[in-house]
């Protein structure tokens, strides 16, 4: 299949996975593989000072060397502090410029804040980032970050971590219908099928960490989400029949019909 | 004397510290970290020579999990 290119380079897999909510560093570590993925988000977070010195390293197990790493900006309410951390980020991972922002407008629903968002972005774009972009599933503002410089837009399907998967489907198609870079739906996917509905949209990719992580089985469910994303990108290539109500059509040919037999019932 | 604030919390250290003697401090030697002094970034090839002063803020942080 072809490849998912973002900010110049080629991904085999359209799935992107954040390393959240695992039990420890060896299940992040088995879920990520069994994903597939070749992308993973991590967050940039205040060190232990003095306490906890041989804490085990997040990037011990998903070595950057065989991941691209996605630093986020995942709990920054502001554009400030959404700039400041991935300026740590890219001094973190020796000038790692693929970034994936997002800036959250209230702890309760986790909803993108999209003004600030917009003006972290302009900052980001003009210090030379490349900036996925989290974002509402407001068509207009999708294609605003879009203009703004920002190499992939990621709109919400419902809100982080809920799981209810692609609530407004009609408006993911209009922001996929105008954009010309790649649509990643980011959040609320909950489990395979939504991530194949996303991708039978036309969506570049998807991204996501509880549905995974919060599984009962998060290894088989990153599996079975290697695959929903697969199967949906195939489905979107192959181009779906037309949905009618009634078929008239039947799959089989009507004629070469056998008789039937006269006087018996079947 | 010098007072710094280190994510957060007051710290005192009884005379004048480069970055990398405080990261020495901290055992943080050989971390992948990277610090930022009052707002901005100290790269990791300049903290033999970045000197702390008394009030600085740092920031310093790792990657950790998350989405």
């Amino acid at each position: 299949m072809e490849p998912m290119i973002i900010a110049g380079k080629a991904y085999a897999s359209r799935l992107l996975v954040g390393t959240g909510k695992y039990k420890d560093f060896d299940e992040t570590r088995r879920a990520i593989e069994a994903s597939g993925t070749q992308i993973v988000t991590v967050a940039i977070r205040r060190t232990n000072i003095g306490q906890n010195a041989n804490e085990p390293n997040l990037l011990d197990a998903v070595p950057p060397s065989k991941y691209t790493l996605l630093p986020n900006t995942a709990g920054c309410y502001s554009a400030d502090d959404a700039v400041r951390t991935l300026r740590l980020a890219r001094e973190l991972l020796d000038g790692h410029k693929l970034v994936k922002l997002e800036v959250l407008g209230d702890p309760h629903t986790l909803y993108p804040n999209v003004i600030e968002t917009i003006a972290a972005a302009k900052t980001l774009v003009k210090e030379g980032f490349d900036v996925m972009v989290y974002t509402s599933d407001d068509p207009i503002i999708a294609k605003q970050l879009e203009e703004v410089g920002c190499c992939a837009v990621m709109p919400l399907a419902s809100l982080i971590g809920s799981g209810m998967g692609i609530l407004n489907p009609w408006n993911l198609q209009i922001i996929i219908d105008n954009a010309k870079v790649p649509v990643i739906v980011d959040a609320g996917v909950g489990t395979a099928s939504d991530a194949a509905i996303a991708m039978e949209l036309g969506c570049d990719g998807v991204l996501m960490n509880t549905a995974i992580a919060a599984a009962k089985d998060p290894i088989l469910m990153a599996s079975a989400m290697d695959k929903a994303v697969q199967a949906g990108r195939e489905a979107f290539l192959a181009g779906r029949m037309p949905k009618k109500l009634y078929a008239a059509a039947p799959s089989s040919p009507t004629s070469g019909m056998i008789s039937p037999v006269k006087g018996k019932a079947a | 004397m010098i007072a710094l604030t280190i994510n957060g919390e007051p710290r005192r250290f009884d005379e004048a510290l480069t970055v990398a003697q405080l990261i020495e401090r901290l055992e943080l030697t050989g971390k992948r970290i990277a610090l930022e002094r009052n707002g901005h970034i100290v790269p990791r090839g300049l903290f033999g020579e970045e000197r702390l002063a008394d009030g600085d803020k740092l920031e310093i942080v790792v990657a950790v999990g998350g989405g």
